[in-house]
This record gives structure tokens, C-alpha cells and sequence, in this order.
């Protein structure tokens, strides 16, 4: 039970953090409302309600990309990664806690976001918003990961979308295809299987990317 | 040995008899399926390196990737001539094999994009064997969203045929797959052994300063 | 508590250690020193388990539980208060009578009148007195200090100076420092980085 109790003090940290003016929330949700708008204008006339769709998914990868890349940012100032390392927790702890906290951030966002898309384009009905929900945990969870990868490095704000977008692709496939498809179950499944596959697999290596 | 090789690929197409886009068949499908494999023995030798925590792992799964990477932009260059060949398009979405290579193809230039941004020693080596084990389980992950997409987000219009092997063909297609098999070892441990050259004369140079 | 034969640390091309032994025995303390670059920041990052040898042998007799480290840098957030600080390492340190003890180690090096102020608005020396408050939370029994007096002002380093007379000889510990004078009464060995 210890385990979780971390994950809670870590997440409640990062929780604190944002909102003490880290500003990263306001940006998303500015994001996301100024992808919207362009994408009205990007869409030309007649192009079908389904296209919308698309570019939904677009825009909300795009607005976790932002989200992730800042997520370690308190981390690196002062180093505290090496603090949290060094505590006798499981280092998995700090990233689970960082993901629930990005995935927060990243609702938060959205609870702005899909309303003004049900306005400006197409409605969504409940196997989207399920498609949306699940799809957040896996851009959470594989990026914290990948986005602690890349802020050791240098040219990090390039590196993390290259590092996450190709990962990103089967979840805009499962994401679009819930909203659009006839058949939405197989494609909620499925990024349920990516969500069981990846969290997973960044559960159990995030200890191997932030020690030596 | 090598180049014994080679020609051995040269004259077995051709032994084949048939037209271009059977042609490129021999070639695109083994070195599709060497790109798989080099991938494959990527991942383990990072397993090994998290595993083991020896260091020389880290360098042979950056050549596997490295092989399977130039073997990947392969399929795509012979996959399009292929593609050119059978439908006369240079691109289709509607393959999925190619689809699949691309996201790959993407997602292994990233990886050395990773390395190239991060600093020479244990982080980048463990970060590199992570991110390689994501690429396999991304494989059968992108396969899966790929057919999915491609049944219900993006209709097939062409339908993909894979040729009908006979016996001969069949016996022409192996023996390409062996020595394309064969080529991307040959390449795999000339690179490695070259790397590991590098590395043991700048260590010389830096005991000799 | 600590042995370490022929450690070699080697990043990439860069050779940062070479050929280094140390033991320190239980309740010993010792003083790292050598010129800038000689690794000496390195070598207590390996004491304190946050990177191995690249070859060597290199045995620690405390786990993460019982290591308190120092670094260069405050290893503290900087949006969050001192007690927020202090509450989360104490959380994942697992310290029993956590405000207790935080209440009692803020006032000990006069930061208890800041502890709601966020780290942002302290003073380089009340950051390091903090970054102090947070390696001796968990009570280690080994601790690792990488130059512990570097930004602290007259009364922070008498504070310290104070610490680290009772800690000597309770606890092991191995301090990096550039002024080995200072510390040259409770020394117990020298370890010489070339």
C-alpha cells in the first residue's frame, strides 16, 4: 500500500506544481481552441463530417505533445530527478505518479476542447468520448516515458513528438475509428490492448531510463 | 564471400523468368522479412544490455537496428517499385505491409534521433534498449491498428495478390531469402566489428595522450 | 561500510575515474578532495547509488533507505514551499513522526520562520540549508555530502559546522570538499583525487 501512497504524494506534487504557475494547462487548452479553430479553415467545403474527426485526434495528440514535453521540466530544475531516484520508493512510483498527473492536465484540457469541437464541427457520441478517455491513458502513459527519455538530452522539444508520434498512430487509428465506425467495439477494444501493452511496458522500464 | 553472395542474388532473379514486379518480389519480400529480423535481434541484444548491464550489447543492438533500418528503407524503395510494377501507382495505402514499414521506418529514425541527442554512456545505451523494445511491441500493436483502419477507415481498393509460388519459384525465393539473409549478417558484423575498431583505436590514442 | 577497488567510470569516450580505491569503515569519515574535473562528484554519486562503475568493484553497506546525499545542486523543487519539500522526501522516505521532525530540523538551521515561502524566493544559502534539512531527514546512516559549504554564509557553515560535529563518529560519512582544513579535525582519511 506503500506503493500507491507514493504514487499519491508524487501526483499530488505534480498537481501542486502546475498549479502553483508552471503555466502548462493554460497553454494546452489555448492550443487545442487555436488547433480547432485553424482546422476550420484548413477544412474546405464539402470535405464531410468525418474528416472532423480526424483532425479531433490531431489536435489532441498534438496538445498532450505540449503537455508531455513540459512534464518533467520541474524535475530538471535543481535536478530533483536525482532526489526522487534516490529515495528507498520504487522508481516506477515517480512515473505512474507523473502520468496521472499529465493525464489530469490533459482532461483538464479537453473538457474545453470536445465541447467546442461538438460546437464548431460534429457531435460525439459516447463510444468517441470512450475512444478519447482510453486513448489519453496510452499518450500519458508512453509518453511520460518517452519524455523522460528525452530531457536528458538536448533538442528535447524536437525529440519527444518524433519519439511519440509513431507510437501515437495506433491510438488516432483506434481514437478515429471509435467515432467513425459502425462498429466501434473492436476499435475501443483495441486500444484497450494498447493501453494493457504499453502502460505496461512503461511501468517496467522507467527504472532503466532514469538511473545509470 | 560477400560479393559471391551478391551475385548469387543477381542470378537467381533472373533464373526466375518472369516479369519486373515478380522480380522484385524475390528481393522485396526476403529483405522485408531481414528488416523484421533485424529488429528482432535488436530488442534482444537490449534485453541483454538491461539484463546483463554488459556494455558491448548496447553497441550490437545499435548496428541490428542500424541494419534493420537500412533494410526497412529497402522495402519501401522496392515495395514502391513494386507497387509501381503491379498497380502503377509509386505509393498505396492499401498494402498493409508497406504501411507497416513506414510507421516503422519512422519510429527507427527516431531511435537514432534519441541517440543522437543524448550523451555518449549508461543513459543513452539503457534509454536506446528501451526504446528498442517498444519498437517490437509496436510491430504487431501497428499491424493490428493498420488492418483495422484499413477495414473500416479506409476501404480497400486494390486488393493485394502475393504471387502463387510453384516449386521452382518457391526454391528461387529461398535461395534469395537465404542470401539476403546471409548479406545483412556479412553487413551486421563488418559494421560491428568496424565500430569496435573506432572505439579500441580512440581508447588507444587517449592512453597513448 | 564502503569498498571500492579500481573503480573506473567511463562515459562514452570520456574517462572520468581511473584506478580508484577507497574504504571506509563503519562511523569513519572522509574527505574527498582533488582539483576541479578529477572526478570527484562522479565518485560520490557512486557512493550515494545513483550511477555504477564502469569496471571495478564497488560495495555500499547501506541501501537507499539509509543514504543521505548532497549534491551540487538543492535537489528540491523550486514551486514548492519548504515544508511541501520536506513532507514529500519525508513521505517516500518513510520517516515516522514526519512533522516532528521536520518542524525540529527547519528550526535547527533557521528556516522555520520561511517554511511556508516557496523555494523560488530563497536565498542561494537557505537552498542549500534546506537541501541540508532534506539529506538529514531520514537520519542516514550514511551520508554524502559534495561540498557541502559551497553557498552557505558565515552562519550556515557554523550551523553546519555544528551538524557535522555530532554526526562524526555516529555515522560514516564522505565529504567532497575544496577547504579540507576546516574538516581536518573530525577527518579520519583522506581519499586524493589526482
Amino acid at each position: 500500500m506503500t506503493y500507491l501512497a507514493d504514487v499519491a504524494a508524487l501526483t499530488r506534487k505534480d498537481l501542486r506544481v502546475e498549479l502553483r504557475g508552471r503555466d502548462t494547462l493554460p497553454a494546452m487548452l489555448l492550443f487545442v481552441l487555436s488547433t480547432l479553430v485553424v482546422f476550420h479553415f484548413a477544412l474546405p467545403e464539402g470535405s464531410g463530417e468525418t474528416a472532423a474527426y480526424g483532425l479531433l485526434w490531431v489536435a489532441i495528440v498534438f496538445t498532450a505533445l505540449l503537455g508531455l514535453a513540459r512534464a518533467w521540466v520541474p524535475e530538471q530544475e535543481h535536478r530533483v530527478l536525482d532526489g526522487l531516484v534516490l529515495a528507498p520508493c520504487d522508481r516506477s512510483a515517480i512515473w505512474l505518479g507523473k502520468t496521472l498527473a499529465t493525464l489530469v492536465f490533459l482532461l483538464a484540457a479537453q473538457t474545453v476542447a470536445l465541447p467546442a469541437f461538438v460546437l464548431f464541427f460534429e457531435p460525439l457520441d459516447a463510444a468517441a468520448l470512450g475512444g478519447v478517455l482510453l486513448a489519453d491513458v496510452g499518450i500519458c502513459a508512453v509518453g511520460s516515458l518517452m519524455s523522460a527519455m528525452a530531457v536528458a538530452g538536448r533538442s528535447r522539444e524536437v525529440l519527444l513528438p518524433l519519439l511519440v508520434l509513431p507510437l501515437a498512430i495506433p491510438l488516432i487509428v483506434g481514437g478515429v475509428g471509435a467515432a467513425v465506425s459502425a462498429e466501434p467495439e473492436r476499435f475501443l477494444l483495441f486500444v484497450l490492448l494498447y493501453d494493457a501493452v504499453f502502460a505496461v511496458l512503461s511501468w517496467a522500464s522507467f527504472e532503466y531510463v532514469v538511473t545509470e | 564471400m560477400g560479393l559471391a553472395l551478391v551475385l548469387a542474388l543477381i542470378v537467381a532473379p533472373e533464373d526466375a523468368d518472369q516479369g519486373i514486379s515478380q522480380r522484385i518480389f524475390y528481393i522485396h519480400v526476403p529483405i522485408a522479412l531481414t528488416a523484421y529480423f533485424c529488429f528482432g535481434l535488436g530488442a534482444i541484444k537490449a534485453l541483454l544490455l538491461l539484463w546483463r548491464g554488459e556494455e558491448r550489447y548496447d553497441l550490437e543492438s545499435y548496428v541490428a537496428i542500424h541494419q534493420g533500418t537500412i533494410f526497412g528503407a529497402l522495402t519501401l524503395i522496392t515495395g514502391s517499385i513494386w507497387a509501381r510494377a503491379s498497380w502503377g501507382v509509386w505509393w498505396t495505402w492499401s498494402s498493409n505491409q508497406l504501411v507497416l514499414f513506414l510507421v516503422l521506418f519512422l519510429f527507427y529514425c527516431a531511435y537514432f534521433m534519441l541517440r543522437f541527442s543524448l550523451e555518449d554512456g549508461p543513459r543513452r545505451a539503457r534509454s536506446s534498449a528501451v526504446y528498442a523494445l517498444f519498437g517490437v511491441a509496436l510491430i504487431p500493436v501497428s499491424f493490428l491498428a493498420i488492418r483495422l483502419a484499413s477495414d473500416f477507415i479506409h476501404p480497400t481498393v486494390f486488393t493485394r495478390d502475393g504471387p502463387q509460388m510453384s516449386g521452382s519459384m518457391f526454391a528461387t525465393f529461398l535461395v534469395c531469402w537465404g542470401a539476403v539473409t546471409f548479406l545483412a549478417y556479412v553487413l551486421y558484423r563488418v559494421e560491428l566489428a568496424g565500430k569496435r575498431l573506432d572505439a579500441d583505436l580512440r581508447e588507444l590514442r587517449e592512453v597513448l595522450q | 561500510m564502503i569498498r571500492g577497488r579500481a573503480i573506473e567510470k567511463r562515459y562514452g569516450r570520456k574517462r572520468v575515474l581511473t584506478g580508484v580505491d577507497v574504504a571506509v569503515p563503519v562511523g569513519g569519515f572522509a574527505l574527498v578532495t582533488g582539483p576541479n574535473g578529477s572526478g570527484k562528484t562522479t565518485l560520490l554519486r557512486m557512493l550515494a547509488g545513483l550511477a555504477a562503475p564502469s569496471r571495478g568493484d564497488l560495495v555500499v553497506g547501506a541501501d537507499r533507505s539509509q543514504v543521505g546525499y548532497l549534491a551540487h545542486e538543492p535537489l528540491v523543487y523550486r514551486e514548492l514551499t519548504a515544508l511541501e519539500n520536506l513532507d514529500l522526501f519525508g513521505r517516500l522516505y518513510r520517516v515516522p513522526e514526519r512533522r516532528e521532525r521536520i518542524g525540529m530540523l527547519l528550526e535547527r538551521f533557521g528556516l522555520w520562520d520561511a517554511r511556508s515561502e516557496r523555494v523560488s524566493a530563497y536565498s542561494r544559502g537557505m537552498t542549500q540549508r534546506l537541501a541540508l534539512c532534506r539529506v538529514l531527514l531520514h537520519e542516514p546512516d550514511l551520508l554524502v555530502l559534495d561540498e557541502p559549504y559551497s553557498a552557505l554564509d558565515e552562519d550556515g557553515a557554523a550551523l553546519l559546522d555544528r551538524e557535522l560535529d555530532a554526526l562524526a563518529g555516529a555515522r560514516t560519512l564522505v565529504v567532497a570538499t575544496h577547504d579540507p582544513e576546516r574538516l581536518a579535525r573530525l577527518a579520519t582519511q583522506r581519499v586524493a583525487l589526482a
